[in-house]
């Protein structure tokens, strides 16, 4: 063994805090990678090249999952080499700064969960059910391709960058190692595209749960749930949190079962069928209280119901997957894709595909956590791959599922759903005649087709659903009920995935709105004479910031309620962009350190993703911006309404009344300008960039911000399983009786 | 004969040792990841980083880790 390896040490009296392992892969591990390339292989052909009449979903996990074993094992080990360069010999912020809160060393198996829940929501779920519009071929590549060289990309070297920067945010870098108007620019952008992804998000519930008692009844019920949660832990049990989320489970479950008897009810159906506006302004009235309640009242116990559900029902889906074996119905790919006359979104393949699915291929969100939180927490500079790159590859794997769940949906039901009500008439009779129209193959539909499929999961239509959540929760609904329960389950499986994913998008709309909110007071604070607002235990400060900033994607939201062209078909692609532009900020800042630190030779790694985002987002901008198909630019659809209400047109398009006619005139004005603004914002993060990194080329580097080295005096593995080299040096530390700090790990499975 | 009885012998209780572990392993990652330990490790902490500091109440000690939260909230992705 000792061969193979070397030991670090920074103190001769300590055990090792290192381990420099240069084994070559044993002749077992070389066959096993080998199989398992082949097995991907295997998949992969069955998906891409043979696309029999019936391909069996299993063949998308065993191609995803093959590639990023392969992907993590020796592509984010050639990053890990030539790139990051871990020593683990340096103390991490967690152990040089330990306060036991923020700071704080946390074992890598279990920052690992925190870290995943924390970057997986809803955002995964919903953009590849769009995209599935475009035939399941296109998506699939993406997100798995995505995934490998940039996403997983992204979220390692973020993480990379901010651990030997005492944890700090995107912000600051950017600030420090772009200067200040890179910085500022990326600073507004992390702000206005926050509020976009609050909004869309929030779209996505009220179109999940408009006119849908149980749903309304159920989500509703989270509430006082989560309170008595918060009540539970602050005043009877503090900390038992798992047998608290445990009771919080049950009671969500009874909350599910509860909703359809309710909603057979005539008080039901009467008091929680509430329309798409009314649902948006009880979200925005909601999401203010929520977000300056307490949050041991609320916000936490939601967070600690949705990463409990979180992981458990990925997990359920994914053996769901494996033993219902649904066979695929949509085609590889779609005439939608090369036409780019989509009804769930309109553009081409190149680049509407590559924007709508970001969560899941390439999330810039990401790099908010990746900067601040998980840094903070890390134990091992070697454990950032694991974290990282692991935690990107799993999110992947969420969108892959959701994909499968779109895919397995007959097509004509597929299309009914994800269609806007200006195309499908909103009756189960002119949703059939619209979808009849498409060309889809297999028989035709009829009316009652629908009124079936609705009943069947217990809703009063299922035409119109949009924003990807219902059709996820239909296509689980179809793989749960397979395996569990039958016909019988199947409205409770419906509504347990719309539960679901409502409760992830509600913490996700609290927590951004109070993360915008502190942006907001700090910013606000940097003006002569608001100094107080910096202070966040000024009430009426705070208070002032929520409520802007709930103002300002609440204001979106209603657009997007009352969108008389849909919507998410109009919103959907500007949180893509703007997603995606964050990633472009985040990989800026990397490839920008890399130059300065002179590691020309590798900046390819961040730069061909950067390189391939920017074209991806700017084109789409461009497009969404100039283009002269209306269902596309935002302008030309502008300027359609203008004419059809100078030439005193009563209707035009699917806008039925001259005040939809103004409201198109308004929204298309307003997502226009965003379209500008994020891609302005972009735009001049870059070019700050790219004067720093030429000044850097000329005077031979540049100096970073990166903090200088600590020693370590605690030693841990580096990834998913420990090591035989590294459970020796364990054994070493125990013998010393210095088991390494928070290491915990003695009631593990090692 | 006895030889293999004592086999299977062997590896039913090697399984379930596995079994067991390995249900221990999950208990601890649950209860770690949601926080159950949190506060046996925060009096770690205290023990090993300052020694004869005063020790909160686990009730004390959560109300100090919320009210940090209130204050700098932590993001959550889409």
């Amino acid at each position: 063994m000792t061969v193979d390896t070397d030991v670090v040490r920074t103190d001769p009296d300590q055990p090792p805090v290192a381990l420099r392992q240069r084994a070559p892969l044993t002749t077992a591990a070389r066959i096993t990678y080998l199989l398992i390339a082949l097995l991907g292989a295997v998949g992969w052909t069955m998906i891409a090249i043979v696309r029999g009449e019936h391909i069996n979903a299993v063949w998308f996990v065993f191609a995803a999952v093959c590639t990023y074993v392969i992907a993590f094992r020796f592509y984010a080990r050639l990053i890990q080499y030539k790139v990051v360069r871990p020593r683990d010999e340096r103390a991490t912020p967690a152990e040089t700064y330990a306060n036991g809160k923020d700071f704080d060393s946390t074992d890598r198996r279990v920052l690992f969960g925190h870290h995943f829940a924390a970057i997986a929501g809803a955002g995964p779920l919903v953009g590849p059910v769009l995209a599935a519009q475009m035939g399941y071929l296109p998506g699939t590549m993406w997100i798995i391709v995505g995934v490998v060289f940039a996403g997983g990309v992204q979220d390692y070297l973020v993480l990379w960058l901010s651990t030997r920067r005492k944890g700090r945010s995107l912000g600051q870098m950017a600030r420090d190692e772009l200067g200040v108007v890179g910085g500022v620019a990326a600073l507004v952008g992390v702000f206005v595209i926050m509020i976009i992804l609050i909004a869309v998000l929030a779209l996505v519930v009220v179109n999940a749960l408009a006119d849908s008692p149980w749903g309304v009844f159920s989500l509703l019920m989270t509430v006082p749930i989560a309170l008595f949660m918060g009540v539970y832990l602050r005043y009877l049990r503090p900390g038992r949190v798992s047998e608290v989320s445990l009771i919080g489970v049950s009671l969500l479950l009874l909350a599910i079962v509860a909703g359809g008897w309710v909603a057979e009810t005539e008080w039901g159906q009467s008091w929680f069928s509430l329309s798409k506006v009314t649902l948006g302004w009880a979200l925005i009235i909601y999401g203010f209280a929520a977000s300056v309640l307490p949050v041991w009242l609320l916000l936490a116990p939601r967070d600690y119901l949705s990463t409990f559900m979180k992981v458990g029902t990925i997990a359920l889906l994914a053996v769901g997957i494996l033993i219902a074996q649904p066979v695929v119905q949509m085609p590889a790919v779609t005439s939608f894709a090369i036409d780019g006359n989509g009804p769930a979104f309109a553009g081409t393949l190149f680049p509407f595909l590559f924007i709508t699915i970001a969560c899941g291929a390439l999330s810039g969100f990401h790099a908010l956590i990746c900067s601040g939180t998980t840094p903070k927490m890390i134990e091992k500079e070697s454990q950032m791959r694991m974290i990282g790159y692991g935690g990107m590859l799993t999110e992947s794997f969420v969108a892959i599922m959701a994909l499968v769940t779109a895919v397995i949906l007959d097509q004509h039901l597929y299309f009914a759903l994800n269609a806007p009500l200006g195309l499908t008439g909103g009756t189960p009779g002119s949703a059939a005649a619209y979808v009849n129209g498409l060309g889809l193959p297999g028989a035709d539909v009829n009316a009652s087709f629908f009124s079936q499929a609705a009943s069947d999961v217990g809703e009063q239509s299922i035409i119109s659903r949009t924003g990807g959540a219902p059709t996820l929760a239909f296509g689980m609904s179809q793989v749960l009920s397979d395996v569990v329960g039958g016909v019988g389950l199947k409205a409770f499986w419906y509504h347990f995935a719309i539960m679901f994913e409502a409760l992830f998008i509600l913490t996700t709309v609290d927590a951004g709105t109070r993360v915008a909110r502190f942006m907001l007071s700090d910013s606000i604070g940097n003006l002569p004479g608001a100094r107080k607002f910096r202070d966040p235990s000024w009430r009426i400060g705070a208070w002032t910031c929520s409520l802007l900033v709930v103002l300002a994607w609440g204001a979106i939201l209603l657009m997007g309620v009352t969108d008389p062209l849909g919507g998410i078909n109009t919103l959907f692609p500007l949180f893509g962009i703007a997603n995606q532009l964050l990633a472009a900020i985040a990989l800026t800042v990397v490839f920008t350190v890399m130059i300065k630190n002179r590691m020309y030779r590798w900046a390819w790694i961040p730069g061909v993703p950067l390189v391939w985002d920017l074209t991806v987002t700017l084109t789409a901008s461009q497009e969404k911006i100039f283009s002269s198909v209306p269902a596309i630019g935002y302008f030309a659809q502008h300027n359609a309404f203008v004419g059809a209400r100078a030439a005193g047109k009563q209707t035009f398009g699917t806008a039925s009344s001259p005040q939809a006619i103004d409201a198109v005139i308004r929204n298309t004005f307003i997502q226009g300008t965003l379209s500008i603004v994020f891609a302005s914002l972009v735009i001049v993060v870059v070019l700050a960039a790219a004067v720093v990194c030429v000044r850097s080329v000329r005077a031979g580097g540049l100096p970073t911000t990166e903090e200088p080295d600590q020693p370590s005096h605690v030693f841990a593995p580096s990834s998913f399983l420990t090591t035989a080299a590294e459970k020796e040096i364990l054994a070493e530390w125990g013998a010393a009786g210095r088991v390494p700090e928070h290491s915990g790990h003695g009631s593990a499975a090692s | 004969m006895t030889a293999s009885r004592g086999g299977t012998t062997a590896s039913v209780a090697g399984l379930l040792r596995v079994t067991r572990s390995a249900v221990r392993g999950v208990r601890w990652w649950v209860a770690s990841v949601m926080g159950d330990n949190a506060y046996a490790r925060y009096v770690e902490h205290l023990a090993r980083r300052h020694p004869g500091a005063p020790v909160p109440t686990e009730g004390e000690y959560w109300r100090v880790r919320y009210a940090a939260a209130d204050a700098e909230p932590a993001a959550r992705c889409c």
